[in-house]
């Protein structure tokens, strides 16, 4: 493994398999009455959270912990980024501490490809703007694998605001890598140009995109990260591109229903799809800590190509 | 390279030692056999069928991976981390007699993670130690209950437990490395 988690653009097949065995031995962890193993005994591990989240955040610390690391969580809302501290000021501050590993989630694309270059502390991307957020890819294959026990060849479809997903980009660069059959689907002013060139297919009809599906992904709208009019209504939104029953029954009858989370009932997705026997959306959330364990341990390892670690 | 131990004597070595567990155990009521993986697993089923025979009975098993609880983990700054495998252990320890099984009997060290792995999932009423060689050279204050074979090695040596589910034949030997 190299030193820090940016993306999976920078991760081998053969690591993406090695996060992917590892988590399925981590994820037994979670089943003991004792869920703790004494691996990252006297790591320090800063979550550093310049965005609102729950999930991640939540499930990093959960995975911190199980493996004994002491964590300490940095909200925005609370430091002093609100006095005006810049992103570089505030890392190096927090890496004079000493931490073993920075957690960062930033709302700009690139920010953790900054602090890796300037700290020696391991930096995971738990989510850089409109860039990647690769754990969430990586739990998603796990549970794609867990339920097919494959990924290649699987035809895997995503539907959704496709411009302003992190999810996305990451979930399509691992998908590919892995041999899946990638499909794309969402409003053409939602579409980034040229995304072809990742390996991907791309139709503006849900009902194409979903026939025959192994996997169908949900994207949130991300009405946060919207400067403009990307599509009337909510309304006609959910009419044209919502994942309804019916359309479900246009793929293949095991297919399982993904979503990153947090959903928005009755936009992109109804929630009788949501909470029906297809949805694996919870189970997501569950294996997401056994993923992040995985990271964690593999990260905290030695550096392949680096002389002085 | 010198065969210490070939596949006839590793057979009536996992009966004899099957036999001992009967006799100190007076049965194999509450008993459960644990293997640290990789070789003690195999060692653990054949145990498991073994006690059958004598006794009638099924004794569940279970695999237990140490790696998590290595007290090397985080001593080398390069190198990727060990391979980490599935621990499954399908039953409850509590109040349990467990067979704790491992190959080969050297520092002590893998015994003392799986003694404390093993301690995370109960408190069993006791833990006794199989291990197929004992080549000495301990490290920490471990000793086992039940041995195949005692042998006395330099440090300079490997010894290597070849199993038929693994490596394709039972055999042991003893290597110049």
């Amino acid at each position: 493994m190299k030193k820090d988690l940016l993306g999976i653009a920078d991760l081998t097949r053969a690591e993406i398999y090695l996060i992917l065995d590892t988590a399925e031995a981590m994820r037994e962890i979670g089943q003991r009455p004792i869920k703790k193993v004494p691996t990252l005994r006297g790591k320090t591990v800063v979550n550093l959270f310049y965005e609102p989240s729950t999930r991640t955040r939540t499930s990093f610390e959960i995975a911190e912990k199980r493996l004994s690391a002491d964590t300490l969580n940095i909200a925005v809302a609370t430091s002093s980024v609100l006095k005006g501290e810049t992103l570089v000021d505030t890392a190096m501050n927090i890496e004079a501490m000493a931490p073993d590993m920075i957690v960062l989630r930033h709302a700009s694309s690139g920010a953790c490809h900054l602090l890796a270059r300037i700290c020696k502390s391991r930096i995971i991307n738990a989510g850089d703007g409109m860039h990647e957020h690769p754990t969430q890819a990586l739990l998603d294959a796990f549970t794609i694998r867990e339920h097919k026990k494959r990924i290649e060849g699987l035809k895997v479809t995503v539907v959704g605001d496709l411009l302003h997903s992190r999810v996305l980009r990451s979930n399509v660069l691992l998908l590919t890598k892995l041999g899946a059959d990638v499909w794309l689907c969402g409003p053409p002013t939602m579409v980034p140009s040229g995304i072809e060139r990742l390996g991907v297919r791309v139709s503006t009809s849900v009902d194409e995109a979903v026939a025959d599906a192994d996997v169908i992904m949900m994207l949130r709208i991300q009405q946060e990260r919207m400067h403009g009019a990307f599509f009337p209504s909510v309304r006609e939104y959910f009419t044209v591109f919502g994942m309804t029953a019916e359309r479900v029954k246009r793929a293949r009858p095991d297919v399982i229903i993904m979503h990153p989370g947090p959903m928005n009932r009755g936009v992109e997705i109804a929630s009788d799809v949501a909470d029906g026997p297809c949805s694996v959306i919870l189970e997501q959330v569950a294996n997401g800590v056994a993923v992040r364990m995985a990271v964690l341990y593999l990260l905290a390892g030695g550096v392949e190509d680096e002389e002085a670690a | 390279m010198p065969v210490v131990m070939d596949a006839d004597r590793m057979a009536r070595t996992f009966a004899r030692i099957a036999h001992e567990i009967v006799e100190r155990n007076r049965g194999i009521e509450e008993l459960a056999l644990v293997g640290i993986r990789t070789r003690g697993v195999p060692m653990a089923r054949r145990l498991a069928l073994a006690l059958g025979r004598i006794d009638g009975h099924e004794v569940p098993t279970g695999t237990l991976d140490i790696t998590l609880y290595r007290d090397d983990l985080m001593r080398h700054a390069v190198g990727p981390q060990p391979l980490v495998r599935r621990t499954e252990i399908p039953f409850s320890i509590d109040d349990k007699r467990i067979l704790l099984v491992d190959d080969v009997l050297y520092t002590g060290r893998t015994i003392r993670a799986a003694l404390d792995a093993l301690i995370d999932f109960g408190r069993p009423k006791l833990i006794q130690l199989i291990v197929l060689i004992d080549r000495g050279h301990r490290e920490l204050p471990i000793k086992a209950d039940y041995v195949g074979k005692n042998l006395p090695t330099s440090l300079s040596q490997s010894v290597q437990v070849h199993l038929t589910e693994i490596d394709g034949r039972d055999e042991v030997e003893i290597r110049e490395s």
